[in-house]
C-alpha cells in the first residue's frame, strides 16, 4: 500500500520502531573521509529521516549490519566456551536496489550454500529493508547492464520529496503505523534509473583462458593491494578469524571474525607458510573473475551488482567496469594464442 | 633626485642596484589568491616594469625596474590586489604597507593536497589580519603537515598542521595498511597488539597517514585542529639554524596569541642600536635567554589539555661568528 506522510510523523514511527530496533542507514560523518575537511557517507545508526542521506551514494555497504566488520564470535577459556551474545535490537535497514540484490548474493553464500551461518542468521532472521530510489544514476554506476537497477522484494520504499515521505508498505507488521499517520493514500512506486552513464560488456564467451591474458599485468604496479574495493564491495562476502589470548593470563580468550580482502597481504596465508598471487595483478583477476564469472558459474547470476563502488574508493583510479570491458579483448588475445 | 629610501621601503618598494629604479613587492599571504588579480600585477609590469615580475620564494611578486616617479600610479594599480588578498591598509590607494614583517607564507594546505590536516591559506590570512602592518622583522610560515613543504623550520613561527588520530576498534580488520604507512613513511608509532592497532602518543607526529591509508575509516581525524609550533629557525649570516619544537598539540588560538605576544617582546628588548633598527628575534632570544622570552610569549595563553609545552630549548645551527 501507498501513503503520503510529514516527515515528522515518519520521524514518530521510526522512533517507535527504535524501540526493537536499529535503523541503519548511508549517514553523513563530518570530516571523515581519509583527507581533512572531506566528509564520509557510510552506514550509520539514525533517528530521523533527515538524517539519511538520500542524494549521495554511500562509500560503504549495508552489509557492515549483517555482518559486522569485526564481529565476535564466542569466548574461551581452558574447558569451556561461550557464545558471545546477539544484537538485543534486530535490525532495519535503508538501502537501494543495486544492494537489494547484493543481499541476495550474502543470503547465497551464509544461508543457502551449506548449513546456514548461525552468526548470520540471527542478524538476518528479524532484519527489515526498506529501499531508497534512484532518480538519476551516480558516477560509475553500471546497475541496468547487471540487471540490478529494479528490485521488488523491499518491506518498504521510502522516497523524501518536499517535506513529505511517500511510502510503499509491503510488510503487514508496518501497516498499522502507516495506515494511521498517512495524510493520504497514494500509489507510490519506487524510482529506478533506466540507464547509466558507465556501460559494461561481459563476453558471451569469457572463460578462465582470460587468466592467461596479459590484461592484468598493468595492475601489478598501478594497484597498491589496500583492498578498499572489497571492503566497500556489497556483495563480498569474505571473512577471517582471529583468535585472542587475553594478555593476563593467556587461558582466556575470544574468536572474532573479521572482513577479509582478497586484495590485501595475508589472505590466502596457509598452514606452512606458503601463500598465493603475490602479484596484484593475479589478484586483480581472482576478484574480477569471481565477481563476474566464477560465482556466476555456480549460482546461475552474476555476484557483481554495478554499484561501481569500487570505482569510487580505488585510491589509484583503477576501473572495475573497465577491467570487465577489457575481458573481451582479453579473451580475443588468449584465443588467438590457442590457434597459433 | 631626492626620495626618502626609509619611507620607500615602508610602502614596500626596494631600493635596487639600478639607480632610479625601484622594485614593487607584492605580497600574498598564504600564497594564494583569485587568478583575475595577476591582471594587475600584469599591467604593472607592463606599463611601469620591464616586462617581467619574478615570483618572491616568500609567495609574492616583485615587479622591477619601476621609476621613482611612477611610484603613485604603480600604488593605484595595486589597490585592487590589496583589496582583494584583504591586507590591512592604512591609506587607500597608497600601496602596501609596511614591509618589517614578512609576507606568511603557505603550502598549498587541505584546499588541494590530500596529506595537509587544514587550510593554510585561511590559517595564514587570520595571522596576516592580526599581526599587518608592523616594521619588526617577523618570518611566519605554515605547512599542512609534517612534510614541512613550506619549510616552516627555517622561520622565526614554523606552523605544521597535526591531527590526533581517532581509532574505532570496531572498524579495524587488522589489514596493517596504517601500521605499514606509519612505519615506512613517517615514525612507527604504530604496532599490532591482538589484531588491533596501538598508538605510541608520545611518539605519534599526527601526521595522518594511518588515516589517510586505512581503508575501512577504523581510523579518522580529530573533530579539533592541532598543530606543532615550531621557534626560531632563521637564515642569515651569523648562525643559520633549524627551529625548534615549543609545543605540539597546541591550537590556533594559542598560537595568534602567541606570535602577538611575540611582538610585545620585541619591543621591550629590541637591540635599538641594530643596523636598520632591525634585529631578528633569535638574536634577542640567544641575549635575554629562552626562560624570558617564555614568560613573554605565554602571557595570557591557555592551552589545550592535550597541549605538550617545551621545558626549555636549545637550538643548534652552524656558527659562524
Amino acid at each position: 500500500m501507498g501513503y503520503v506522510l510529514k516527515t515528522k510523523d515518519m520521524d514518530a514511527i521510526l522512533k517507535k520502531w527504535g524501540g526493537d530496533a536499529i535503523i541503519f542507514a548511508p549517514v553523513r560523518y563530518a570530516g571523515q573521509s581519509e583527507f581533512s575537511g572531506q566528509d564520509s557517507i557510510r552506514y550509520g545508526a539514525v533517528k530521523s529521516i533527515g538524517d539519511i542521506v538520500f542524494d549521495e551514494k554511500s562509500s560503504f555497504t549495508f552489509k557492515e549490519a549483517l555482518l559486522p566488520l569485526c564481529e565476535t564470535l564466542f569466548y574461551f577459556t581452558e574447558n569451556s566456551v561461550k557464545e558471545a551474545d546477539g544484537k538485543e535490537k534486530s535490525a532495519i535497514i535503508f538501502l537501494r536496489s543495486c544492494d537489494l540484490h547484493a543481499l541476495r548474493v550474502f543470503d547465497e553464500i551464509y544461508l543457502n550454500s551449506g548449513p546456514a551461518d548461525y552468526y548470520y542468521a540471527r542478524l538476518r532472521e528479524n532484519a527489515r529493508f526498506i529501499l531508497m530510489g534512484c532518480e538519476k544514476s551516480f558516477r560509475n554506476c553500471f546497475c541496468v547492464d547487471m540487471g540490478t537497477n529494479i528490485s521488488q522484494n523491499y518491506d518498504a520504499y521510502i522516497k523524501l520529496d518536499e517535506g513529505n515521505v511517500h511510502v510503499d508498505n509491503k510488510f503487514d507488521g508496518w501497516t498499522a503505523d502507516f495506515e494511521s499517520a498517512a495524510q493520504s493514500s497514494a500509489t507510490v512506486t519506487p524510482d529506478y534509473v533506466t540507464d547509466t552513464d558507465v556501460h559494461v560488456r561481459i563476453p558471451e564467451n569469457l572463460s578462465l583462458d582470460v587468466m592467461d591474458s596479459n590484461m592484468w599485468t598493468e595492475y601489478d604496479t598501478r594497484c597498491i593491494n589496500c583492498g578498499r574495493c572489497n571492503f566497500s564491495c556489497p556483495t563480498c562476502t569474505c571473512f577471517t578469524m582471529q583468535d585472542i589470548h587475553y594478555t593476563d593470563n593467556g587461558w582466556a580468550g575470544e574468536r572474532r571474525r573479521v572482513h577479509a580482502s582478497c586484495m590485501v597481504d595475508g589472505f590466502t596465508d596457509v598452514a606452512g607458510g606458503a601463500s598465493y598471487r603475490q602479484g596484484n595483478g593475479q589478484r586483480m583477476r581472482f576478484k574480477a573473475l569471481h565477481k563476474v564469472y566464477d560465482y556466476k558459474k555456480r549460482f546461475g547470476y552474476h555476484m557483481c551488482v554495478g554499484c561501481g563502488r569500487c570505482d569510487d574508493v580505488c585510491p589509484e583510479y583503477i576501473s572495475f567496469s573497465t577491467i570487465i570491458n577489457k575481458l573481451e579483448q582479453g579473451m580475443e588475445e588468449v584465443t588467438v594464442n590457442d590457434e597459433k | 633626485m631626492d626620495m626618502n629610501t626609509k619611507k620607500l621601503k615602508k610602502n614596500a618598494f626596494r631600493i635596487t642596484k639600478k639607480r632610479y629604479l625601484t622594485a614593487s613587492r607584492v605580497r600574498v599571504p598564504g600564497g594564494h589568491m583569485n587568478a583575475e588579480l595577476l591582471a594587475a600585477v600584469t599591467k604593472i609590469a607592463k606599463e611601469y616594469g620591464n616586462g617581467t615580475v619574478h615570483i618572491t620564494s616568500r609567495q609574492g611578486f616583485e615587479i622591477p625596474d619601476i621609476p621613482f616617479g611612477d611610484i603613485p600610479k604603480v600604488n593605484e594599480l595595486l589597490q585592487p590586489l590589496i583589496e582583494g588578498l584583504h591586507i590591512n591598509q592604512q591609506a587607500k590607494d597608497g600601496g602596501y604597507p609596511s614591509s618589517g614583517t614578512r609576507n606568511i607564507t603557505a603550502c598549498i594546505g587541505n584546499c588541494v593536497c590530500p596529506y595537509a590536516c587544514y587550510d593554510t591559506t585561511a590559517f595564514a590570512k587570520r595571522v596576516e589580519g592580526a599581526i599587518f602592518p608592523n616594521d619588526l622583522h617577523f618570518k611566519i610560515a605554515l605547512t599542512g603537515c609534517p612534510n614541512d613543504c613550506a619549510k616552516v623550520r627555517m622561520h622565526d613561527f614554523g606552523v605544521i598542521g597535526m591531527t590526533l588520530p581517532q581509532y574505532d576498534k570496531g572498524r579495524c580488520v587488522n589489514c596493517e595498511a596504517c601500521v605499514k604507512a606509519c612505519k615506512k613513511k613517517s615514525v612507527e608509532a604504530l604496532k599490532t597488539v591482538n589484531f588491533k592497532v596501538e598508538r605510541n602518543h608520545a611518539k605519534c607526529i599526527g601526521c595522518g597517514e594511518c588515516v589517510i591509508n586505512c581503508p575501512t575509516r577504523a581510523w579518522t581525524r580529530s573533530s579539533e585542529q592541532y598543530y606543532r609550533l615550531t621557534l626560531m629557525g632563521r637564515t642569515g649570516k651569523k648562525n643559520p639554524r633549524l627551529g625548534e619544537d615549543f609545543i605540539k598539540w597546541v591550537d590556533e588560538d594559542s598560537i595568534v596569541k602567541i606570535i602577538l605576544n611575540t611582538y610585545g617582546y620585541v619591543k621591550e628588548y629590541i637591540d635599538t642600536s641594530a643596523p636598520g633598527g632591525k634585529e631578528h628575534i633569535g638574536y634577542i632570544i640567544d641575549r635575554t635567554g629562552f626562560a624570558e622570552y617564555k614568560k613573554w610569549a605565554m602571557k595570557g595563553v591557555g592551552l589545550g589539555s592535550d597541549a605538550e609545552l617545551r621545558e626549555t630549548i636549545y637550538w643548534g645551527g652552524v656558527d659562524y661568528t
